[in-house]
């Protein structure tokens, strides 16, 4: 069967798309909660203030709460976190890191969590993945790491502040976020 | 100078993306999927009851999932604080709409069916109807944001993001009117079906 196009989520996605609870992948107060957080910006280096990022992660063991993860679904983690940016085009959200989830050859992938960034203007979400800069070892192991020209993959690192990580997202221009097509 | 310049790289299908959030479980309740009542009022204009099936491109229901909708109102304004259309705002009508499919992979909203808008991108531009739908699907392979068009709308020749889509694929974003659904007396029936992608898609959706 064909697909259904998709269309751009418009300027007025915060109508029907954020959650109160939506940047709380775990609650306020949980063990190991950090805050995973950053600006998105266009080609010219303005903040967007009409974006939304979800992301979706294992747990800190690499396991997902899903009937499709052959290991067995892990209940109790949700997973998933959606912010939209603010006037200043910051999002964050409120997680724990992931654990390594296995490749598709058995090999360990490096901790990562899979994003989509939408936005006016944007007639597809975007997508991309956020690896974490102290995670060196792993990274250096990691297939789709690899696979990124070398000068490229420090757009796909989350670098450690006092909150937890920062990560930023530039649509486009100098440093372009390193975008995946799935 | 939003849209990325450089080509995507291919990323594999692993764990992270064959799998995906399961979500609605105590986050949507029957009353969500009816638009039409808010701050102890109906919404003004014409009734419509959306309806669909969501499926995935191997043509399997996709049940349980997340769907979610947002729209203008009847004239055409949406209740944000950006959108200065010169036209009424609705007290008893907010926009906002959740529903999960069930077993078999359908839905149904009620709602009104909003009015088209100008947008100012070029000289009387108009956008036309339309109802933004987002869907979770099973998979973060599968996620999509679309727009669900009514049939016949003249506005269709002129509008830069329906015009977005490979003319072979544009009719798959428009309902159809659906007289079976329709309630004598009460409102009209569209259907609108929506097909993720499926296990073994390439990104070449689309085509």
């Amino acid at each position: 069967m064909n697909t259904t196009p998709s269309q751009t989520v418009g300027p007025y996605l915060s109508i029907g798309l954020p959650w109160p609870d939506g940047p709380d992948v775990v609650a306020e107060g949980v063990a190991g909660a950090l805050w995973l957080h950053g600006v998105v910006t266009d080609g010219a280096g303005e903040p967007i203030p009409d974006a939304l990022i979800e992301t979706w992660q294992a747990d800190p063991d690499g396991r997902f709460d899903h009937p499709d993860d052959p290991r067995g679904a892990v209940a109790g983690f949700r997973g998933f976190g959606r912010c939209p940016t603010d006037d200043s085009g910051r999002y964050g959200i409120r997680t724990l890191k992931p654990g390594p989830v296995p490749g598709p050859d058995g090999a360990p992938q490096a901790p990562h969590i899979d994003v989509s960034v939408f936005a006016r203007g944007l007639l597809h979400r975007v997508v991309t993945r956020i690896y974490f800069a102290d995670e060196q070892r792993a990274n250096a192991a990691d297939a789709v790491l690899a696979s990124v020209p070398e000068a490229r993959r420090a757009t796909l690192l989350a670098v450690p502040d006092q909150t937890g990580y920062r990560f930023d997202i530039r649509l486009q221009g100098d440093d372009e976020t390193v975008f995946f097509a799935i | 100078m939003r849209a990325p310049a450089q080509a995507p790289l291919l990323l594999p299908h692993t764990l992270t993306e064959v799998t995906g959030p399961l979500l609605g479980e105590g986050r949507v309740t029957a009353a969500d999927a009816d638009l039409t009542h808010h701050a102890g009022g109906e919404a003004q204009g014409q009734r419509i009851i959306v309806h669909g099936q969501v499926r995935d491109s191997d043509g399997r229901p996709v049940p349980d999932t997340l769907v979610e909708v947002w729209q203008a109102n009847a004239g055409g304004r949406y209740l944000h604080k950006w959108d200065q259309h010169d036209s009424p705002i609705d007290p008893h009508f907010l926009g906002v709409g959740r529903a999960l499919t069930d077993s078999v992979g359908r839905y149904r909203f009620v709602t009104i069916k909003p009015g088209a808008y100008p947008w100012r991108n070029h000289f009387n531009a108009w956008r036309p109807a339309h109802i933004h739908f987002s869907v979770f699907g099973r998979a973060f392979t599968q996620r999509l944001v679309t727009q669900m068009y009514f049939p016949d709308d003249p506005l269709f020749p002129h509008d830069p993001i329906y015009n977005s889509v490979p003319e072979a694929a544009r009719h798959r974003m428009v309902s159809r009117f659906d007289l079976a659904e329709t309630v004598e007396e009460w409102a009209l029936g569209f259907e609108f079906d929506i097909v993720l992608r499926g296990r073994e898609a390439t990104p070449m959706e689309e085509s």
